[in-house]
């Protein structure tokens, strides 16, 4: 059937913040969808409450509502907009909860909408665990034996007849949230209740482990005519029990025979047709690797993280068509949107292989427990593409930027044999390198299979990687060897540390040998049909198939995989940055690793380079291309990291320039700098040794706030009151030396103060200033920020522009800067200059209606912003608010502590806007899922320096009606100033937590991070009942206005972006 | 050990050679499918084919003697990018390279397969040698000068007359040497079936007095079958119900005095779509032929196009108005379709059975 034309109005709901088990993948499938959608003529209406995504910008849908997620908010704007048909397969797990609920609730009947695409019952029957099984029995497919539990009796039982271990998946949750395998009776009890507790209907699903088995996943597609393919076939390297989102995944599958590929595929077309899928859907398999017995694990009756890879790994659009299955076409009816000549209904075939390595946030969370198991712990991807496992799979390594030489990691050679035996065994984030440790110490392959059930294939071309790092060390680098080390996908550098050869000499080896970096089109059919893709990856091979126009091109360098710290708001700037390079007639070139963003689809840049974002790599792109110039301030510190070197090496960078980058950077030089523009910052020294540290500490006088000098970002950073404490820091936190200096810099208490601005080097635009909730201390991702700024005046407002001004054009600054102060109430103090684009470009730019990006783009380009029509200076504010909340995924990860600090923990953002300040606030918090009680229980804990202030917020509580409970010393300060508290033990909290009686806790800690601490071992009981924690007396004060609205929430309007700025 | 590939128009590719010591001559084409190399080798239509494989690493999952049929002839060379020499599979009985040692393919690896690929896809499937014994570029331009192309694999693939009883339909089976995964799906369908070479006369075949004829599968130009197309003809004039598959397909047509014509590189792998008039289904088929049906020509001659391919729409099956006959270009009996295509074989059996 062609285009359904009762279609003339649809909405889409995206999937909300960035969480883990819910990155960057929706905004890429989701902008695919409206997109698809839209250019059939019919009027998309898209609610998101993820400001920093693509498709909550103003071009992507007719109407564009940044609101919370959630059945009430919903039900409002299909109210007000009346939509002939619904979306929600392209929004994660949280867009398919949704649809559900407003069926169940009536609601898409009395609007007489339509959901679109993936049907009810089939999202029923695929979700539901016992209605799958029961599907499967139908159909006669095998599954694993297993029960949907929804008591501890009915587990038990199971485990009784079915022996352990068992494997526990909460009901409609994602990333496999609260579920785990239990080997004993207390880990079953505790999965189990928490599990129940997790998933939305109280059901679990209890499984025989088939931990060890190959898992395999299918993406497939199908329309409502019954066609149907599989787009892609996946092969997870760890075996079974690693949840698919941590493990390395390679594509196609490599080590299934025919026939065992045949019957797992036959198996899932026959799986989705008795669904009735209609759209794209992930069918994940585990398969015995010594029989012909298999299982189906689960299906995703949606587009998904992995569909996501699929899309780019096999050069096919998954979301862009399922778009068109939902709206009525059939595949046999759709070309091939890559090859533009061959049918959308041929099976994609690749002719390279592709890895897929996750990027895990331990760097960041030093005392999270690292060890992999069904629940997801990765915030975000890479992926890279080679003629060889092993290339790949270095290549795939080289783009997680992390410290080690191809698979050889240094503090894992220095572990004695029974420790690297613990550590395969137990599979970590670092279990490929403990892996090659084993070869390297002579473990055979069988040994290692039978360690890691890591199939042989995988397990040999780790060996083959070791093997010839094993003759880099060893024999002289010939032509022959250095040959074998480009193929197999040993970096230039790589060679050198191994060699001890330097990179010139490599370089000129390389030269004289011909042993040339050569680009390989990926255009999903091996070379069958002429492709027009302009998408490449590179490879050690004898034709060069990389089309050169003569156009002007500029380079943008992406963001790589998402991390905390670097998000989704990075891979935003890079895609406007390339449309404004198009915009502005040159050809824009993307180089960039990351499988789950915008900016690596095959459409949005005129060319896409898929490769590590390594100096080799991006300098043979350069070198090819021979670009203008190079734009590294949209891709985040990975890109700004980049500056320096392509800057020696003579390439132009646009905009700022690496000496401007470099000065912000220095502390020394860019100290002098202030002072001599007479602008305060807060003082500060570095030190090497304790004594040093006490001494400084004492000169500014404490509080002080300390970090390591040679770590960017707020790693390791800390807000120290005493002696003590910094003691303790210094001596346990860092390893201090003189290469390795600590910074001491005087804290200054005050509000915090975010500016954004362009400069073309003689003016400066601020299209607007934020302010955060919670003072300094708190990392400015994880703090709640306001636009506009709502305590400061006029004149610190001018002071600030003032400030930006300067500094933008001292440094130079061309493009975007980004400047946190910090306002004591008398003075504004710079606390941190980025010259590149910040995490509150998306947010800013939405709110304020000036295309940021594209202003930094032009005035690169040599324009002037006096020219470019949004004028210069503090630009007034728009008469609305906007309240960004960040959102954190402490749930998935245990041992990691919420408080707030220096230390950015939040995985993702969402926005509350409105125009009166309230409501923009009890959005903020109501689209970041935090519960609202009116009444109820709640517990106090405050550090000395906070319990005066600490009284005045509990009051207002207690006004409310809250029943105050706390800690000893809290509550007989309570006491002492008239109010009443009961004060309770830890035992005795965690007991109420689980009673229920605790709905809302205050605490503010003495020392954070540290498990043995009670206060830590509070806060995580509180998150894993996702009871509202508030580490800081400013969120916990400005909580109060959300519980206040959400009493009278029918008040609360819902409206598009260009309604709140009044067009 | 390098390895060599020459082609016709003196492209020349260097790599390292495996399986086989030894050079040979043939048609160079490639073959999309990521897997299945065990069985593309060993493919009867794949006889005179040097094949390259687009999918770089091959050799995985090794080789399971049981599931292949090695009595019959098998592709002259293969072509791959990444050799696994250490397979994982526990049904693995050898390793690929020890397999085409056995089996006398000589094969060469570390080739840009992409860009040969591409190169066939622009030249077509030109005549080529492949060798692995350090032989001179002239000494392989000499014996391929002096090599003819060979189209005709009847005599080479000849079967012999066999019988295999069954308790269903009476189906004679013309086979051109290809016919063996088609004749386990008869089996399965208690078809009995005698088994006839290709250069068996009317006479002997109208001798069983079968319910209907099936028309195999084989390597080759379907134009040197001449004998089998008189034959068909003949049996289709006495409106006896037939199904063609592949081969088959092509010699029906010719019967008809339909044209079939050389593809410039043709079909092989198992990733295209098909649009079946049949059932107004699309489906994902197998299919490996380097000949095609011309549409024109068959309409002229009163056959419907039931089955055409979604990406270049080439026939891929036809049926005759008023003959109780039809045909399919690509395997219906590979697992990739079977569930869409089972019923063409349903469908004859059927066709047969009311003609009896």
């Amino acid at each position: 059937m062609p285009l359904n034309t009762d279609l003339k109005k649809v909405m889409i709901i995206g999937s909300g913040p960035i969480i883990i088990g819910q990155a960057a993948e929706f905004d890429y499938s989701g902008t695919q969808a409206c997109k698809a959608i839209r250019e059939e003529g019919i009027e998309t209406v898209l609610v998101n409450s993820n400001p920093a995504t693509i498709m909550t910008d103003a071009n992507m849908a007719d109407k564009v509502y940044i609101e919370p997620l959630t059945v009430d908010t919903i039900e409002k704007i299909i109210a007000r907009e009346k939509p002939d048909g619904l979306l929600a397969g392209f929004g994660g797990q949280t867009a398919l909860n949704l649809a559900m609920k407003l069926d169940d609730e009536g609601i898409l009947d009395k609007y007489n909408v339509k959901l679109l695409g993936m049907q009810l019952d089939t999202i029923k029957k695929a979700e539901d665990r016992e209605e799958f099984k029961n599907l499967m029995m139908e159909i006669d497919e095998p599954v694993a034996e297993s029960i949907i539990a929804t008591k501890i009796s009915e587990c038990e039982e199971f485990v009784e007849k079915n022996g352990y271990p068992v494997i526990i998946r909460p009901a409609y949750t994602m990333g496999g949230t609260g579920g785990g395998i239990a080997s004993n009776h207390e880990e079953l009890v505790e999965i189990c209740e928490n599990g129940m507790e997790q998933s939305p209907i109280g059901q679990i699903l209890l499984e025989r482990s088939v931990a060890g088995w190959k898992e395999i996943e299918f993406e497939v597609i199908r329309d409502a005519k019954g066609n149907s393919m599989v787009i892609c076939g996946m092969e997870n390297m760890d075996a079974v029990g690693v949840h698919t989102g941590d493990s390395i995944v390679v594509a196609p599958c490599q080590t299934l025979a025919p026939e065992e590929y045949q019957m797992l595929r036959t198996s899932a077309l026959k799986l989705i047709d008795s669904l009735g899928i209609e759209g794209g859907c992930n069918v994940q398999y585990a398969l015995d690797p010594n029989s012909k017995d298999y299982i189906a694990i689960e299906v995703n009756p949606r587009v998904s993280r992995s569909s996501a890879l699929a899309s780019k790994a096999a050069g096919y659009p998954i979301a862009k068509i399922a778009a068109k299955i939902a709206i009525g076409y059939n595949l046999d009816e759709l070309k091939n949107y890559v090859t533009k000549t061959s049918s959308a209904f041929t099976e994609p075939t690749l002719d390279y292989i592709v890895a897929k390595v996750p990027k895990w946030p331990f760097d960041k969370f030093s005392k999270a427990a690292r060890g992999l198991g069904t629940q997801m712990k990765a915030t975000g991807e890479v992926m890279s593409m080679g003629r060889t496992f092993e290339s790949a799979i270095l290549k795939a390594l080289d783009s997680l930027e992390g410290k080690f030489i191809g698979v050889f990691m240094e503090n894992i050679a220095a572990l004695p044999k029974e420790e690297l035996i613990e550590k395969i065994k137990m599979c970590d984030d670092e279990r490929i390198f403990a892996i090659a440790q084993g070869i390297r110490i002579g473990m055979t392959i069988d040994e290692l299979n039978e360690l890691t059930m890591i199939d042989n294939f995988f397990l040999n071309g780790i060996k083959n990687i070791v093997d010839v790092e094993v003759r880099m060390k060893n024999e002289e680098l010939g032509a022959e060897l250095l040959k074998r080390a480009k193929k197999i996908g040993f970096s230039d550098k790589e060679i050198s540390e191994l060699t001890k050869v330097d990179v010139e000499t490599i370089v000129k080896l390389k030269k004289e040998n011909d042993i040339d970096l050569v680009y390989k089109m990926v255009d999903t059919c091996a070379g069958e049909f002429d492709a027009q893709t302009p998408y490449y990856y590179s490879c050690y091979e004898d034709e060069d198939e990389n089309e050169i126009s003569d156009k002007e091109k500029i380079i943008v360098l992406g963001s790589g995989p998402i991390r905390i710290g670097q998000g989704i708001e990075f891979d935003y700037c890079c895609v406007h940055g390339l449309w404004a390079i198009n915009e502005a007639g040159y050809e824009s070139i993307i180089i960039n690793n990351n499988p789950e963003t915008v900016s690596t689809d095959f459409d949005t840049a005129d060319k896409l380079y898929f490769e590590s974002l390594y100096i080799d790599n991006v300098m043979s792109i350069i070198e090819k291309e021979k670009p203008k110039g190079v734009i590294v301030q949209f891709g985040g510190q990975t890109a700004i990291n980049l500056a320096e070197k392509i800057d020696k090496l003579g390439v132009k960078i646009l905009g700022t320039s690496f000496e401007s980058i470099d000065l912000a950077e220095d502390r020394g030089k860019f100290g002098d700098l202030l002072e001599s523009l007479d602008i305060k910052a807060p003082k500060g020294t570095a030190v090497s040794n304790l004594e040093d540290a006490i001494e400084v500490a004492h000169d500014l006088g404490y509080p002080v706030i300390v970090r390591p000098s040679y770590v960017i970002g707020g790693r390791a950073m800390q807000v120290v009151y005493d002696d003590e404490t910094l003691e303790r820091y210094m001596t346990e936190a860092v390893n201090l030396s003189e290469d390795h200096k600590v910074l001491v810099d005087k804290y200054v208490m005050g509000t915090e103060i975010e500016v954004d601005a362009i400069c073309d080097g003689e003016d400066v635009l601020l299209p607007g200033i934020m302010e955060h909730v919670e003072r300094t201390g708190v990392h400015s991702g994880d703090s709640i920020t306001v636009y506009p700024p709502i305590t400061l005046s006029e004149e610190v407002i001018n002071k600030l522009a003032e400030s930006t001004t300067k500094i933008a054009k001292e440094l130079k600054t061309i493009g975007l800067i980004n400047i946190q102060y910090v306002y004591d109430g008398k003075d504004i103090y710079v606390i941190e200059v980025n010259p590149r684009a910040s995490r509150t470009v998306p947010i800013l730019s939405k709110i304020t209606g000036v295309p940021m990006v594209k202003l930094a783009v032009e005035t690169m380009l040599g324009h002037k912003l006096k020219d470019l029509g949004y004028g210069t200076g503090v630009r007034k504010n728009k008469e609305m608010y906007a309240v960004k909340v960040p959102v954190f995924s402490t749930e998935k990860l245990g041992d990691v502590d919420i408080y707030l600090g220096p230390e950015m923990k939040s995985t993702g953002e969402v926005l509350g806007v409105d125009a009166n300040f309230d409501h923009a606030v009890y959005k903020g918090f109501k689209a970041s899922g935090v519960k609202m009680p009116a009444s109820g229980g709640m517990y106090v804990s405050f550090r000395d320096i906070d319990k005066e202030e600490g009284k005045k917020l509990v009051e207002e509580y207690v006004a409310l009606g809250f029943k105050l409970y706390g800690s000893l010393g809290t509550c007989e300060y309570l006491r002492q100033a008239g109010i009443d508290c009961e004060s309770i033990k830890l035992t005795k909290i965690e007991e109420k937590i689980n009673k229920k009686e605790i709905d809302i806790i205050i605490n503010t800690p003495t020392k954070g991070n540290d498990k043995l601490r009670r206060g830590f071992r509070l806060r995580r009981k509180a998150t894993e009942h996702r009871i509202p924690v508030f580490t800081s007396i400013d969120t916990a004060k400005l909580f109060l206005t959300a519980i206040d609205i959400n009493k009278n929430s029918d008040i609360v309007e819902y409206k598009t972006m260009n309604e709140y700025f009044g067009k | 050990m390098s390895g060599i590939i020459y082609l016709e128009d003196g492209t020349i590719y260097r790599g390292l050679g495996f399986g086989h010591t030894g050079t040979s001559v043939g048609e160079i084409v490639f073959n999309t499918s990521m897997i299945g190399y065990d069985e593309i080798i060993t493919d009867s239509s794949s006889v005179g084919q040097i094949i390259t494989m687009t999918y770089p690493i091959v050799g995985i999952y090794g080789i399971n003697r049981s599931i292949l049929d090695t009595k019959g002839l098998n592709a002259s060379g293969l072509i791959i990018k990444d050799l696994c020499k250490d397979p994982s599979n526990y049904q693995s009985d050898l390793s690929l390279d020890a397999f085409m040692k056995e089996l006398e393919i000589v094969g060469v690896c570390d080739i840009d397969t992409r860009s040969l690929t591409k190169k066939i896809r622009n030249i077509g499937s030109v005549k080529c040698i492949i060798s692995n014994e350090d032989l001179s570029v002239e000494d392989l331009k000499k014996v391929l000068d002096e090599t003819k192309l060979k189209e005709n694999f009847l005599d080479e693939c000849k079967v012999e007359k066999s019988h295999i009883e069954g308790n269903g339909v009476k189906l004679a089976l013309m086979d051109f040497g290809g016919s063996e995964t088609i004749i386990d799906v008869l089996k399965e369908k208690n078809c009995d079936i005698t088994i006839f070479p290709y250069d068996a006369s009317y006479e002997e075949i109208a001798e069983i007095n079968p319910d209907g004829i099936f028309v195999g599968d084989g390597p080759g130009n379907p134009k040197q079958a001449k004998l089998a197309v008189e034959v068909v003809k003949r049996f289709l004039d006495e409106k006896k119900p037939m199904f063609g598959i592949d081969f088959g397909h092509q010699v029906i047509a010719l019967s008809q005095g339909v044209d079939v014509m050389k593809m410039k590189y043709g079909h092989r792998g198992s990733n295209h779509g098909m649009y079946d008039a049949n059932i107004d289904q699309s489906y994902i088929i197998d299919q490996n032929h380097g000949f095609v049906v011309d549409e024109k020509s068959a309409t002229d001659k009163n056959f419907i196009v039931t089955h055409r391919n979604l990406n270049d729409e080439t026939v891929e099956g036809l049926k005759h108005e008023s003959l109780p006959v039809f045909s399919v270009q690509f395997h219906p009996q590979a697992q990739v379709s079977f569930k869409q295509t089972e019923y063409l074989f349903d469908q004859f059996i059927n066709i047969c059975k009311e003609g009896k």
